[in-house]
């Protein structure tokens, strides 16, 4: 059983902090080199393609959007009974020179983002690498931070931070669910 | 690729069922969900071997041994390679240089290989039904590389990623293996492969190399390549292994290549969008001509590499079991 469910941002909410973390992702780029948006797969990649709308329309120029399965890299695979299912990378650009954004929607342990880290690497070397996160919920077990960041949220270990975003997901919010009580058990 | 595409997609297909088996024995064995899952990752893994570096840490740390008791430089070799884009620790084990020319059992090699630290092995074996002996006396996973006359299974799953990549699909297409059905493991995978995902197959060959039996795995048997070759949206030339020919079970090479020998002029009265197989390795002028070989229609090359992204999946999807069971005995 988990504990309750509360809502931090509706659908309306979630653009606003899209659009926030366009403004940060101009405010540090670097002049003269190139741009793309790699989202991290499931989420990250719908939410990468919103914010390429949105750097399109404040700047007026297209950014390339590519999609990073990181299962391939995860640290946890010795312990896993099954293995994840692939879903394949697809960066349809040259990493080489480009200032890559990482786009992921929670910033939690930083075990995802080291993986996808290792990933890019392995595609060429990117002019230097940014981590654009929708949500950053502490909780970090590597001592690696956003470069950009929607929404800060305190969840207690154990809690759950969950951003909804089509088309994955029918609704678009962002969530927090708290941890079970004593004696209870987590669904 | 646009934006669109790479979520269109989403969300991601569920493991509707997955593939939780720890042995890949055949095709015989795996339902069609489980043959579509294998084929569905294998394409992922086509991704990694177009990079500059074509290397991914999934399987670091594991041990996958070849124990080829026949010789085959090309899976073997396939298969390394595999296992090394996945970060594997890979050892060959060749039968002739082994114990076994001093006495030791073939259960008793695999054995102490297990004891060693192995966690896939990928066994050849001249006598059919020896990858299932292995899979009933050791714990690591097993991989049949080809099992006498009797399955294939990564040459048969190669064969359907190359037609399903190809056509798009592979239900509801007619596809004709021609050859030495016999004498064929490839060609049984195949059979088992196709039928499942449900294409028609058509065995032709001359009638002692394609027994009338295979009907009843819904196959349908012909003797004349030219009658059937209208029908056919791939052709699968199977190779005519010489020391068939000295059994005397057709009179000459050179009539075979004659009546199943797929040549130029076969291609032109074929349909336009013929898809040639050919398992390999291939002997030019007998089963093929060189210009078809090498011509639009052939995707000899193609299931090459689509061979190698076929036996990462399965490594890969294999190399992950590390619950094992206790053995039966």
């Amino acid at each position: 059983m988990s504990g309750p469910e509360q809502r931090l941002c509706d659908a309306l909410g979630l653009d606003a902090l899209i659009i926030r973390l366009a403004g940060q992702i101009l405010d540090g780029r670097t002049a003269g080199v190139p741009l793309a948006l790699v989202g991290v797969r499931s989420r990250g990649v719908p939410l990468a393609e919103r914010i390429a709308i949105q750097l399109r329309r404040e700047t007026g120029d297209a950014v390339p959007v590519g999609a990073l399965d990181i299962t391939l890299y995860r640290d946890d695979m010795e312990r896993a009974r099954r293995w994840p299912v692939l879903q394949g990378t697809d960066i349809p650009f040259a990493v080489d020179g480009v200032e890559v954004i990482l786009v992921d929607d929670v910033l939690h342990t930083g075990r995802t983002v080291r993986a996808a880290l290792n990933a890019i690497c392995d595609l060429g070397r990117p002019a230097c690498i940014r981590l654009a996160i929708a949500v950053d919920r502490g909780g970090r077990e590597l001592p690696i931070q956003p470069d950009a960041v929607g929404l800060v949220v305190v969840a207690a270990p154990g809690a759950r931070v969950h951003v909804r975003i089509a088309p994955v997901d029918a609704v678009e919010e962002v969530v927090r669910i708290s941890a079970p009580k004593a004696g209870e058990v987590r669904a | 690729m646009s934006i669109a595409a790479l979520t269109s997609a989403e969300p991601p297909k569920p493991p509707a069922s997955g593939w939780s088996g720890k042995h890949l024995l055949g095709l015989e064995d795996l339902s069609r969900e489980e043959i579509h899952f294998i084929l569905d990752t294998a394409e992922s893994f086509g991704e990694v071997s177009s990079r500059t570096r074509k290397k991914v840490p999934a399987l670091q740390g594991r041990i996958v041994f070849n124990l080829f008791f026949e010789n085959s430089t090309r899976t073997r070799t396939s298969f390394s390679l595999a296992a090394k884009r996945l970060s594997a620790d890979v050892q060959d084990f060749s039968a002739s240089v082994s114990s076994l020319s001093k006495g030791e059992t073939f259960i008793d090699t695999a054995k102490n290989i297990e004891a060693m630290g192995a966690d896939v092995l990928v066994v050849r074996h001249s006598s059919p039904g020896a990858p299932h002996l292995l899979a009933r006396h050791v714990q690591c996973g097993i991989i049949n590389a080809g099992d006498g006359a009797h399955e294939h299974p990564t040459q048969g799953l190669l064969d359907l990623l190359t037609i399903r990549k190809a056509k798009g699909r592979i239900e509801g297409l007619t596809v004709g293996l021609v050859g030495d059905i016999s004498h064929s493991r490839v060609a049984r995978s195949n059979i088992w492969g196709l039928t499942k995902l449900g294409a028609k197959v058509i065995l032709c060959g001359p009638p002692t190399l394609v027994p009338r039996s295979l009907e009843g795995l819904g196959c349908e048997i012909a003797y004349s390549l030219d009658d059937i070759l209208p029908r056919l949206d791939v052709v699968n030339v199977l190779r005519i292994q010489s020391e068939r020919q000295q059994q005397g079970l057709f009179p000459s090479v050179a009539e075979y290549s004659r009546f199943y020998g797929m040549n130029q002029e076969r291609v032109s009265k074929a349909p336009g969008d013929l898809l040639l197989l050919a398992p390999g390795p291939i002997n030019r002028g007998v089963e093929l001509t060189p210009e078809v070989a090498d011509g639009p229609n052939s995707a000899i090359l193609e299931q090459v590499k689509n061979g190698l992204a076929v036996r990462m999946a399965v490594l890969y999807l294999l190399g992950g079991k590390t619950d094992a069971k206790p053995a039966a005995d």
